[in-house]
C-alpha cells in the first residue's frame, strides 16, 4: 500500500474541512466556514463554531467524496484532527470520524492539527516527499507556533508559541480598533497598502535581550495590541493606513525574525509557512526577503491548504499509513492542548 | 436493523431489530467522544452483525447539554453516510415516554435548568421547554402529565420510539439538535479603552 487513500476530517476551529488524498496527491479539499457567523462578535465563538460543524458535516463529507470521485469503500483509512483546538468543535469531527471508521471497517488515525499544517506541504503540484528538516511557522487566529520538524512521525519539536494572543486574534482586535470588518487580516492588509510601515514604531513583543533568555522563540501580541489602542485613542490625527501598516510591520517583523533565527540556530535551510495568517501579503514578502538573505528556502502552500482544511489531515494520515504507524485506538479523547510531539494520539 | 444513538445525558448505543436488542451504555456525562466509536463497534459485533446489516440510524436530538449531544448526532450522520443509509432524528425524551399513557419527561440540561416535554400515548402535547427546579410545577401541568425524571436515555428505547413514529408516518429527517438555548455570546460593542 504505497499510495494510501485517506479521508481527513478537520473541525478544530471555525472551518469544517473534509479532504481526500491518495498518498501525496490531493483529490478533494472541501471547506465550510462559519466565519461570517462570528463577524458580529469580533472573534470565533466556540459554541457557534461547534453548531456550524454539525450543520456542515454531511454536506462536506458528501461533497468531498463526489469531488474525489472515489468509492468510499476503497478508502484505506480515516484521519481526524484530535487537537489542539476548541474542545467542543473537535468533538464533532472526532465523533463523526470514529463512527465513519466503524461503519466502513477502516483504521482511524487521530492526528495533531498543527503537524497537519506541516503535512500539507506534501500536497504540492510537483508532488513528492516532504523535504526535511524544516522550521514551520504556523500562524492563525487559533495558534502561533514555531516548530522544528526533522521527521513528521518521530521528531517534531515545539520551539516556541504565543504566550497570550494568537497573531490572527491580534489582527482581529486591531481591525476593530480601526473600525475595519472581521476577519481583520485581509482588511488590515488592504488599507495598509497606502500606509507607511515606519510611520509609528510599535513594540516588537519578546525581542528584547532580557526576553530572549527565556522566550527566544515565543511570541506575544497583547502588548502590541494595547500600544495600538493607546495610539489610536491619544494621537491628534490618526492615519488608519499608517496605523495598519505599522502594526502589520511589527507582527511581520517579529514572526519572520524569530523564524529565520530558528533556522539559523538549528542549521535548517527550509522554512514552511502555514495557517491563515500566512496569506498576509507583508508577512509573506518579509519572509521571502529574509529567507533569501539567509539562504533559506521558503515554502508557502496554496491558500486553501494554508488555512485549516481536511486535506492536510488526510495527508498526514496517509503519511502515517505509508510509514506503517499503527492506527489510534477507538477510545481516544479530544485534547484541546495536544502537544506537537504527539503526532498521532 | 436500527442502530440507535443517544448522547443527551450519558452515552447509549443500541442495535435493535428482529429478536436482537443489544445495548451499550455509560452514565458518564463527560466522555461521549471517547466512548462513541467503541460502543457502536461493540453493539454491532456482539449482535453477530456487520455494519452493512444496519438499515437505519436513529439519533436522539436532545434536549441535552450541547457538547455531548453533538457527538452522538455527528456519529449517527457519519455512520449513515458510510453505509449510504438514512439517519433519522427524534427527541431523546421520546425514548422515556414509550408505553406511558401520559407523562412529562424531565431531564437535567445543566446550568440549573431542566428540559421537559409532555406526552400522551407517545405523542408530544406540550414542550419541549426549559424550566428550573423551582418553576417546574408552575410551568408544566404535572397533574395530568405526571413527572418522569430521567437520569439516562436508553438507545434501545429510542429505537422503539422511532419505530412507532416511523409506523405513524412522521417525518424524522431532521437531525438538528433541540438546543432550546441560543449560544452564549454577546455582539461586541467596540473595543474597551486602554488609556486613562
Ligand atoms: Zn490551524
Amino acid at each position: 500500500m504505497n499510495e494510501p487513500l485517506v479521508l481527513g476530517i478537520e473541525s478544530s476551529c471555525d472551518e469544517t474541512g473534509v479532504g481526500i488524498v491518495r498518498g501525496t496527491t490531493l483529490l478533494a479539499n472541501v471547506i465550510a466556514s462559519s466565519m461570517d457567523q462570528h463577524a458580529v462578535f469580533g472573534g470565533v465563538v466556540p459554541e457557534i463554531a461547534a453548531r456550524a460543524h454539525l450543520e456542515a458535516l454531511r454536506g462536506t463529507l458528501s461533497a468531498a467524496v463526489t469531488e474525489a470521485n472515489i468509492r468510499i469503500d476503497d478508502l484505506d483509512a480515516i484521519a481526524v484532527a484530535a487537537g489542539p483546538g476548541l474542545a467542543g468543535a473537535l468533538m464533532v469531527g472526532v465523533g463523526a470520524a470514529k463512527a465513519l471508521a466503524v461503519s466502513l471497517g477502516k483504521p482511524l488515525y487521530g492526528v495533531n492539527h498543527l503537524v497537519g499544517h506541516v503535512g500539507a506541504d506534501v500536497l504540492r503540484e510537483d508532488g513528492g516527499e516532504i523535504e526535511l528538516p524544516t522550521v514551520a511557522l504556523l500562524v492563525s487566529g487559533g495558534h502561533t507556533s514555531l516548530l522544528l520538524v526533522r521527521d513528521l512521525v518521530t521528531d517534531v519539536v515545539l520551539l516556541g508559541e504565543t504566550i497570550d494572543d494568537a497573531a490572527g486574534e491580534a489582527f482581529d482586535k486591531v481591525a476593530r480598533l480601526l473600525k475595519l470588518p472581521y476577519p481583520g487580516g485581509p482588511h488590515i492588509d488592504r488599507v495598509a497598502i497606502d500606509g507607511d510601515p515606519n510611520a509609528i514604531r510599535f513594540p516588537r513583543g519578546l525581542t528584547l535581550p532580557k526576553d530572549l533568555v527565556n522566550h527566544r522563540y515565543d511570541f506575544s501580541f497583547s502588548g502590541l495590541k494595547t500600544a495600538v489602542a493607546r495610539y489610536v485613542e491619544t494621537a491628534d490625527a490618526v492615519s488608519i493606513p499608517d496605523v495598519a501598516a505599522s502594526f502589520r510591520e511589527s507582527v511581520a517583523d517579529v514572526l519572520t525574525r524569530k523564524a529565520v533565527d530558528a533556522c539559523r540556530e538549528h542549521g535548517v535551510t527550509r522554512l514552511l509557512l502555514g495557517g491563515g495568517v500566512a496569506a498576509n501579503a507583508r508577512i509573506r514578502a518579509l519572509a521571502a526577503e529574509r529567507c533569501a538573505e539567509n539562504g533559506i528556502e521558503l515554502r508557502v502552500p496554496p491558500l486553501a491548504l494554508c488555512t485549516d482544511n481536511g486535506a492536510m489531515i488526510a495527508a498526514l494520515g496517509a503519511h502515517l499509513v505509508a510509514r506503517g504507524v499503527a492506527p489510534s485506538s477507538l477510545d481516544f479523547p479530544v485534547d484541546s492542548t495536544l502537544p506537537v510531539d504527539t503526532v498521532r494520539v | 436493523m436500527i442502530l440507535a444513538i443517544d448522547t443527551s445525558l450519558g452515552t447509549s448505543v443500541a442495535v435493535v431489530g428482529g429478536d436482537i436488542v443489544t445495548e451499550s451504555a455509560t452514565l458518564d456525562t463527560r466522555s461521549h467522544a471517547e466512548h462513541i466509536g467503541e460502543f457502536i463497534d461493540r453493539v454491532i459485533t456482539d449482535s453477530g452483525l456487520t455494519p452493512a446489516d444496519v438499515t437505519t440510524v436513529v439519533v436522539g436530538i436532545g434536549p441535552g447539554p450541547f457538547t455531548g449531544l453533538r457527538v452522538g448526532i455527528a456519529a449517527g450522520v457519519a455512520f449513515a453516510f458510510g453505509q449510504g443509509i438514512p439517519v433519522l432524528g427524534i427527541s431523546s425524551h421520546d425514548a422515556v415516554a414509550v408505553g406511558v399513557d401520559a407523562c412529562t419527561v424531565v431531564t437535567d440540561v445543566r446550568r440549573r435548568e431542566l428540559a421537559w416535554t409532555s406526552y400522551r400515548n407517545g405523542v408530544v402535547v406540550a414542550g419541549p421547554g426549559l424550566t428550573t427546579e423551582a418553576t417546574l410545577a408552575s410551568d408544566v401541568d404535572l397533574t395530568e402529565f405526571p413527572e418522569v425524571r430521567a437520569g439516562t436515555i436508553s438507545a434501545a428505547m429510542l429505537a422503539a420510539a422511532a419505530q412507532q413514529r416511523i409506523d405513524r408516518g412522521d417525518d424524522l429527517s431532521s437531525v438538528a439538535p433541540l438546543y432550546l438555548r441560543a449560544p452564549d455570546a454577546t455582539p461586541s460593542n467596540g473595543p474597551k479603552r486602554v488609556s486613562g
